[in-house]
């Protein structure tokens, strides 16, 4: 991918065993782009690779980003990267922020944050704190020593629980979360299985209680439509066929049409295309309910369609 | 540097004489220095690019909960409650602007398109008849409170107020000066009025107005901001584009030349309304206030003060633009701050954009020539540069 503006990495610093902050600035000094607590922005790595950072910095300076990265030694080599190798006056593409997970306004939150999850949190708690709200935060991970930002949490007291599992098995979220409260907004990051029970357990409060944000993608069934279909691109008057097996993406760009695209899995958001006609099978990990159902956008990364034809403005 | 030592200048820019016809004082105040100290409001003025934009965008340091008029929130009860977009900061500004973006973003517009340049044909039509028309009253107003109302779903009755509430709202960023009081006993009527179109009960189910209210049922604001969202649609959504359609209106009656390449060339109704905008500056001014001490070139700035941002200055400085005076269609008027920049960049620009393209769109196809057929006349305001009378002849 292409990104919008360069950053250059003036610390990194190690937070807990397998995370370190990297802190980002404008190779000119210049302002960064602004952001909302939630936010994530690209990061490209001077090896090539592309991932996706929550900002967990502080949004009135607007001179640097800061990121927390995980040792992923299951990853995709980008994390690793990080650890290993990127220093202090490296160079690294930028792209967004993005915010596919926005505060809500409330007077009462719940936050609930699996290991490198807390990352997204960080600056909403901030927020909520000023704001004076009602909050409190749930902070599991593997052992104490591995849960990044513990320091800068202690300054809330008796608002953070931090439940290392080394101690405290695993997490009672039916427990902390308790019976449902009208109003009450829940803001869930972490690992699949502990959005997976968030998202159980909150079924029983009112609708847009949960907000959840992924850093891997949900899984889906079958494509609702099997077999090809046609896309036609309305501003460049093709029209591709798009292949069991394939993406959107890829039938787009063999035809010649350049995309931006990043994550290649539904979870960032780079590649939104807007859709003039026809029904997309949303296969995402980002647009909620709503958004679904109005049909006019889609991220061809990984969603198709449930009609024969669909037609992009691309 | 001091204020004993900063460039001053005692003239009023809300002074009939500067909102007659400003460029002789802005072009003052951008020779003067990068800040100019205002001794009649004891403000510090910034007229030159990129002073301006930088100040813009920099909400950190320059905060628009104090107010983005004269008056200082801090100090001084606002005439009304503070819009929750144009006069707040991070965070509370987060949740409105994310809300409005997305009702007014150009996906959202999509559907708008075909329906407003039909409306748009129709109203041209119309006015071609005639020899001669007065193009503010039948133009540009007359195609905004064609659509605008229907979109954002608000009843038939009572749309008269929405002109006169904007343009309060707007003289009432500058000073308490005449422009201010002689309409102040009508303003409570007004503001009632445009108070009940904000309900959800009073929106249409369909129009922006309802949107809003559905990202309240999903959470998104409260139910105690969504009528605010809805007021701001209501507030900056009508005189701004009215005097966006005049001014372009004017550069085309007044460049001939212009007008005939836009005619050959269609496709340049958006850039032709973007340079408009950068040419006329509809939104001429804004305030902010210094959040801490804030150096500004070489000036220091104590906290706490306020800041007069020329945009109308800086879309004319000539450090930025070439022969800036000129309306010129083979510029590229992008970076243009007409419609301001940053977080609080006017957040309703692709609507203006949707309707100007609209008729300039319309026009191109059924009239040869446009001049003025007698005096163009200025409506002052203390914050928007307008026209109350622009007779035009076609043909």
């Amino acid at each position: 991918m292409t990104s919008s503006a360069a950053g250059v990495v003036t610390a990194k610093d190690v937070l807990s065993d397998g995370v370190v902050a990297v802190t980002l600035a404008h190779p000119d000094g210049d302002r960064l782009p602004d952001w909302t607590p939630g936010a994530h922005v690209d990061v490209v790595l001077p090896n090539g690779l592309a991932r996706q950072f929550s900002l967990c910095g502080d949004r009135w300076d607007a001179h640097t980003y800061r990121i927390g990265v995980l040792r992923e030694p299951h990853g995709r080599g980008g994390s690793a990267y990080v650890h290993d190798t990127l220093r202090v006056g490296d160079r690294v593409g930028l792209g967004g922020p993005r915010n596919n997970f926005p505060l809500v306004p409330s007077s009462r939150y719940l936050f609930v944050a699996g290991g490198i999850g807390i990352t997204p949190l960080l600056p909403m708690i901030e927020q909520a704190d000023t704001l004076g709200a009602d909050w409190r935060l749930l902070y599991g991970g593997r052992r104490r020593s591995s849960m990044a930002f513990l320091p800068e949490l202690a300054r809330y007291g008796d608002r953070v629980v931090v439940r290392p599992e080394d101690e405290y098995g695993l997490l009672d979220l039916p427990g902390w979360l308790g019976e449902p409260r009208p109003g009450t907004r829940v803001y869930c990051c972490g690992p699949a299985p502990l959005l997976a029970a968030a998202e159980r357990l909150c079924q029983a409060w009112p609708p847009y209680s949960l907000h959840v944000e992924r850093f891997t993608p949900k899984e889906f069934g079958a494509p609702v439509r099997p077999g090809p279909f046609d896309v036609e691109l309305r501003r460049s008057g093709r029209t591709v066929t798009v292949p069991d097996g394939s993406s959107v993406l890829a039938a787009v760009r063999l035809a010649g049409v350049s995309v931006l695209s990043s994550c290649q899995q539904g979870v960032c958001g780079t590649c939104e295309t807007t859709v003039l006609a026809g029904r997309p099978d949303h296969r995402d990990s980002i647009l909620a309910d709503h958004e679904r159902d109005a049909g006019d956008r889609m991220f061809i990364c990984v969603s198709r369609s449930r009609t024969d034809r669909i037609v992009l403005d691309l | 540097m001091t204020v004993d030592m900063l460039p001053a200048n005692d003239t009023d820019p809300f002074g009939p004489d500067v909102l007659e016809n400003p460029d002789a004082f802005h072009a003052a105040l951008r020779a003067a220095g990068p800040v100019v100290y205002l001794t009649r409001h004891d403000v510090y003025a910034l007229a030159r690019y990129a002073e301006v934009r930088a100040a813009l965008v920099n909400w950190q340091d320059y905060q628009s909960g104090a107010g983005v008029g004269l008056s200082d929130f801090r100090r001084e009860p606002p005439w009304r409650p503070p819009s929750l977009l144009l006069e707040a900061d991070p965070p509370h500004h987060d949740a409105p602007r994310r809300v409005l973006a997305e009702v007014l973003s150009p996906r959202a517009l999509r559907d708008l398109r075909q329906r407003w340049f039909d409306a748009a044909e129709r109203l041209v039509d119309e006015v071609v008849a005639r020899d001669e028309l007065d193009a503010v009253p039948e133009l540009a107003e007359a195609f905004p409170l064609s659509v605008f109302p229907d979109a954002v779903g608000i009843g038939r009755e009572g749309r008269e107020n929405l002109l006169p509430y904007g343009n309060f709202a707007f003289n009432a960023f500058g000073p308490r000066n005449d422009l201010v009081t002689s309409s102040a006993p009508d303003m409570p009527g007004w503001s009632a009025w445009v108070n009940d179109q904000c309900g959800r009960e009073a929106l249409s189910g369909n129009g922006f107005g309802a949107a809003i209210w559905a990202a309240a049922d999903r959470g998104e604001l409260t139910e105690q901001q969504a009528p605010l969202v809805v007021r701001s649609l209501l507030t900056a959504g009508v005189d701004t584009t009215v005097h966006g359609i005049a001014a372009v209106l004017y550069a085309f009656a007044t460049n001939p030349d212009q007008w005939a390449r836009l005619r050959a060339e269609p496709s340049l109704a958006r850039i032709a309304f973007d340079e408009a905008v950068r040419w006329q500056s509809p939104v001429q001014t804004f305030f902010r206030t210094t959040t801490r001490e804030t150096r500004i070139a070489d000036t220091v700035v104590p906290e706490g003060r306020k800041i007069l941002m020329f945009l109308g200055a800086a879309n004319r400085d000539p450090r930025r633009w070439t022969d800036p005076d000129r309306f010129d269609l083979a510029r590229d008027p992008s970076g243009q701050v007409g419609f301001g920049m940053g977080i609080h960049q006017c957040v309703g620009q692709h609507v203006a954009r949707l309707e100007a393209e609209a008729v300039v769109t319309a026009l191109a196809a059924r009239v040869r020539t446009i001049e003025l057929a007698g005096p163009a006349v200025r409506q002052h305001n203390n914050t928007l540069r307008a026209w109350r009378s622009l007779p035009l002849r076609f043909t």
